[in-house]
């Protein structure tokens, strides 16, 4: 299987969609402009920049959605959609339920999020669990090359509005992927990236890698963690965080994301409820604090949840 | 089965401008009686809503927004469907699950509406877009108001339908009221109309409570939406005759602007019309307004003896 960065996985998706389907389309700001290559090959029709106008961006696409067309809209940064909250959350998400099923909104939103760039939290944002809380949209927020691949590919073709958040910090991220139909992977369930029988860590997007090199330093000290990548966060893949829970009685959720009604609190809550009784040790949380991405690389470092930091929440369970 | 309604006679706009009236009269009068939700009132609306609904064809499709009353039944809504939605009966348009605020009949055209003031026109652009991808005839009209205008998001839609080329008939049903708020407040000129040009649009303000008048500068806009493909902003200058939801006792509004706008009522108008040029006699004209009024009696018996949504609809059409 040929190895491809990130980035390039977003490509063939895009491109391998907009070949099987005419409905599928493209816009956002500087969209034409950056993929020529889009343009010569579908036309000016279906790959269209925009004005830098969030909110009409994605009402547009919403309107279109439910008539007939298959929009994956950019957004750039994560941030600017608090911009096109409205058309997202109000009419995408609720249009269908409020009208009585009369409409569908087969649509795909991509916004790039992750510290690590020194851009500041106007542009950095991981804002994913306020679509999470939104009823009627999907969320997907992939670690590999494999998942942004299939993942979008299947966002693409699902009938639901689908968020679709790419970490910045991944985009040369290589991996093996596969082409077509073979690289489809559905949306809603997780992965066992790395089985173990010690403790679970659950994390998804840029928090599976530092949860990788924990599970080595932990593994160095004979602490088998089961890694699990959630890389759909809406709806979520309840039974594979159970199944592993049961398995090791440990869980630590890893996101880079501040702590506070963030998807971390929804897996503890579940675990929680539904687990109990097999848990040894507490469930701990490790993400940001509750404060700004800052743009300092410094402060940034400080910022994201590292393994170090999920070495020292795991040990904590073993004291 | 959903019939669309193309009549653009006098006389055929004005029975569906009686029948909005009734209905919203009826809505009123179970509010004040208690025990039924609220509601806002398009009524001294009619004349714009069946002007330019009845200047759109069957492939035309609609948005519109809260004060929706008027484009349905114009359009050939069955008000009883409609009063089953408001009391969140299963027969309702939406089996129950908008209430009074954004009924759909994707049937009709009527396609996808926004409480959110403002929302009906983030979604008109993308509408427009899939009719001119998927060449699909048609044109799409979308409803709003001078609050709405006050809204980043139309100038917005009418920059990119322009940039676009998008076939938009956008009506700003100027009602002289946002909410609570007088127009006078939030705005320092009287029309929306000269906005257009801005962007490069077409435009024209009518008297919005003069269905003939409203209808011929309708039929105007919309050839000319499908002969360029350009969109067009048609301003209906009228008045919202009640409160902006069933409870505003409209103990702010002066009393001298709302008893000029009264005279202006687009009924009275439309029957001075017909008297005149069509020779209407009064009791044949009263007889019409009856006839309005029984089939509402109708329509909310439909509507009372309709069930509920069973429980188990909670969760359904979330997800396609």
């Amino acid at each position: 299987m040929p190895q491809i960065t990130v980035e390039q996985a977003i490509g063939q998706a895009l491109i391998e969609e907009m070949q099987r389907d005419p409905r599928v389309l493209i816009f956002g700001e500087g969209v034409a402009t950056t993929q020529p290559h889009l343009v010569q090959q579908f036309g000016a029709e279906r790959v269209r920049n925009t004005p830098l106008a969030e909110a009409i961006i994605a009402g547009t696409a919403v309107g279109a959605a439910a008539t007939g067309l298959r929009p994956v809209i950019d957004m750039l940064f994560a941030p600017f959609l608090a911009y096109a909250m409205d058309a997202i959350v109000n009419s995408a998400g609720k249009l269908r339920y409020m009208s009585g099923g009369q409409f569908a909104f087969p649509l795909v939103v991509l916004a790039k999020t992750g510290a690590g760039w020194g851009v500041g939290a106007q542009h950095t944002h991981n804002l994913e669990a306020w679509f999470v809380h939104s009823p009627g949209l999907k969320v997907v927020m992939p670690s590999t090359a494999a998942d942004f691949k299939g993942l979008l590919k299947s966002a693409i073709r699902d009938d639901n509005p689908v968020l679709f958040f790419n970490d910045m910090t991944l985009g040369y991220h290589a991996g093996e992927v596969d082409e077509g139909e073979a690289a489809l992977i559905p949306l809603g369930k997780a992965v066992v990236a790395r089985p173990g029988r010690d403790v679970t860590l659950v994390s998804y997007a840029k928090g599976v890698h530092a949860c990788w090199q924990a599970a080595e330093m932990l593994a160095a000290r004979r602490i088998e963690a089961e890694l699990i990548d959630l890389r759909t966060l809406k709806p979520l893949d309840e039974e594979t965080v159970l199944t592993s829970v049961r398995k090791t009685g440990r869980l630590v959720v890893v996101h880079e994301a501040g702590p506070l009604c963030g998807v971390g609190s929804e897996i503890a809550a579940l675990v929680a409820e539904k687990a109990f009784s097999v848990l040894k040790a507490p469930i701990r949380r490790v993400t940001s604090p509750d404060v700004p991405t800052p743009s300092s690389h410094a402060l940034e470092r400080a910022f994201l949840p590292q393994a170090p930091a999920v070495v020292a929440a795991v040990r904590s369970l073993f004291d | 089965m959903e019939t669309i309604l193309t009549d653009r006679s006098p006389l055929g706009m004005h029975e569906s401008m009686l029948l909005t009236r009734a209905y919203e009269e009826k809505l009123a009068e179970l509010f004040a009686a208690g025990n039924f939700p609220m509601t806002c009132s398009s009524q001294g609306q009619e004349a714009s809503a069946v002007g330019v609904v009845r200047a759109l064809g069957p492939d035309d499709q609609i948005l519109t927004n809260h004060r929706s009353a008027g484009h349905l039944i114009a359009r050939g809504a069955d008000p009883g469907r409609m009063i089953a939605e408001v009391m969140g009966k299963a027969t309702g348009y939406c089996g129950g699950k908008s209430g009074t605020l954004h009924i759909s009949v994707k049937e009709l055209g009527v396609m996808l509406t926004s409480t959110i003031v403002g929302g009906e026109l983030s979604l008109a652009t993308g509408v427009a877009l899939s009719k001119k991808m998927l060449k699909q005839p048609g044109i799409v009209a979308c409803f709003f108001g001078d609050g709405a205008a006050c809204e980043g998001i139309f100038h917005e839609s009418l920059n990119l339908a322009s940039v676009w080329n998008l076939p938009i008939l956008y009506v700003c049903e100027n009602n002289q009221w946002q909410a609570f708020v007088h127009r006078r407040e939030t705005m320092v000129t009287d029309h929306l109309s000269p906005r257009a040009a801005s962007y490069g649009i077409a435009s024209t303000t009518v008297d919005g409570n003069d269905a003939n008048a409203v209808l011929k500068s309708a039929l105007a806009a919309v050839e000319q939406i499908r002969q360029t493909g350009q969109p067009y902003l048609l301003e209906t200058y009228t008045y919202r005759q009640k409160g902006h939801i069933s409870f505003d006792d409209q103990a702010h509004v002066d009393p001298s602007e709302l008893a000029h706008w009264l005279a202006l009522d687009p009924l009275t108008r439309m029957e001075q019309h017909l008297r005149e040029t069509a020779g209407f006699t009064t009791s044949q004209l009263a007889a019409l307004r009856t006839k309005a009024q029984e089939r509402i009696d109708a329509a909310l018996e439909f509507a009372r003896q309709s069930p509920y949504p069973d429980p188990s609809a909670l969760t359904t059409d979330v997800y396609a």
